[in-house]
């Protein structure tokens, strides 16, 4: 059970992330199709101003502060990327 | 000078193996009269309009502008405007009136500070700044710098200046980075707002002074300085305008003045604030990705590793489609 509940997290940090780009990013298009692995620059879903307001959104929601040296598109610029990212982050906070 | 290619199989059949900074070339001469007789063309029978305004800033840019115009239509039928404001290197009004006066321009020099201070340009600004550096105020100096962009995502940083002259940077938050560059942009549409005001009068037309670059990259404010009724410069690398400058004779200080952005407090390099590269390399890396030559041969010629070129060429393309919405004409739910 223990191995299952990060897998658990992250999902649901997916679909909340996923959420907030539907709101924001896509204005009404289909969130359904930005696959978890989709690049969110390389879809044109979110810019470089996009980047700032992820980050700005992923600091107020998780209480976390994103460091110059996590802004790497392995990090943020996907689904499963935040995922991990927040993930690792939580978790090392609460450690 | 070689048109470029934009048929993928073209790009793979002639690809380039070396990129040498000869490949920006040009027979100035030839390039300077095409040009010459284009725009008497397009201002006379396409626009209608009997001269031209351009705006001078002491530039290579606008100062090729400039000349270009002059021998295009005479000096009798081109205005130059010197709009600065508060945050304008002196040099850059210097360098303007010698330009114009170079050229024998009719030349107003107008300064726009109080009106920008008028619309609330500068309070906008420093509000924003503050939410970073809650001491910013009278005295303090200000310029935004990009970060990340080899490697990392690109985001911004404020740097401060003291009255002591002690520096401070921030990473910039969205709403922070969106306001001061929302409230600089008045500069740059309230310039030409002076300079339609103008063209109006004198029933002139606009020049916009974008090099290829600035043009391909989106390095304008959308009814700012992107607005113009005819830009003679945006097919042309600016290793080109530079040459092109040396050949109509401008003066030497014109020609060997680093880019800067001439829009904040700060002295600021068009590099750190935009291109991340030197405008030399991002000529040929600009160059390079039109006509096909790989991230390797791009590599080899400015110098780095072939991941980092490639990374380059993203760059650019990432800048395409971030600013597509600023070349973009007003939208038709059906079109016309």
């Amino acid at each position: 059970m223990e191995a299952i509940k990060p897998q658990l997290e992250q999902e649901a940090i997916k679909a909340q992330v996923r959420q907030y780009i539907a709101a924001n990013f896509l204005m009404g298009a289909n969130a359904a199709e930005l696959g978890d692995d989709d690049s969110f620059m390389g879809q044109n879903v979110i810019d470089s101003a996009g980047v700032l307001e992820l980050i700005a959104y992923l600091e107020q929601t998780y209480g976390i502060k994103v460091d110059e040296d996590e802004m790497t598109a392995d990090n943020l610029d996907s689904l499963n990327g935040v995922g991990r990212y927040l993930q690792r982050k939580l978790g090392g906070a609460r450690a | 000078m070689a048109s470029d290619v934009t048929c993928s199989e073209s790009l793979a059949a002639r690809a380039p193996d070396r990129l040498a900074p000869s490949v920006l070339d040009i027979d100035c001469a030839a390039e300077s009269a095409r040009i010459a007789a284009r725009l008497a063309e397009i201002v006379g029978r396409v626009l209608r309009r009997r001269g031209v305004v351009v705006a001078v800033s002491g530039g290579i840019d606008s100062s090729v502008c400039a000349a270009l115009a002059a021998k295009a239509f005479g000096r009798e039928r081109v205005l130059a405007l010197l709009l600065p404001e508060h945050d304008s290197s002196s040099d850059s009004t210097r360098l303007g009136r010698l330009v114009a006066e170079h050229l024998g321009l009719e030349h107003h020099i107008e300064d726009i500070g109080p009106a920008l201070e008028a619309i609330g340009c500068y309070r906008w600004r420093d509000e924003a700044i503050r939410r970073l550096f809650p001491a910013y105020g009278p005295g303090w100096r200000s310029k935004i710098i990009i970060a990340g962009a080899q490697g990392g995502l690109t985001y911004f940083k404020l740097v401060v200046q003291s009255p002591a002259g002690e520096m401070r940077e921030e990473r910039m938050g969205a709403q922070e980075c969106l306001q001061v560059v929302a409230a600089t942009n008045f500069k740059q549409r309230l310039r030409k707002t002076l300079e339609y005001f103008h063209a109006d009068r004198l029933n002139y037309a606009v020049i916009g002074t974008p090099n290829r670059l600035e043009y391909d990259q989106g390095f304008f404010v959308k009814n700012g300085d992107g607005s113009a009724d005819v830009k003679p410069i945006a097919h042309l690398y600016k290793t080109q305008v530079y040459a092109l400058a040396r050949h109509l004779g401008l003066p030497a200080e014109v020609c060997n003045a680093r880019p800067t952005t001439d829009t904040y407090s700060l002295p600021q390099g068009q590099d750190e604030f935009y291109f991340g590269l030197p405008w030399d390399k991002m000529d040929l890396a600009l160059w390079g990705l039109n006509h096909g030559a790989s991230a390797a041969v791009l590599g080899r010629a400015i110098g780095l590793p072939e991941a980092q070129a490639e990374r380059v060429y993203a760059d650019i393309r990432a800048k395409r489609r971030a600013t597509t919405y600023l070349h973009l004409a007003p939208q038709l739910i059906t079109p016309l």
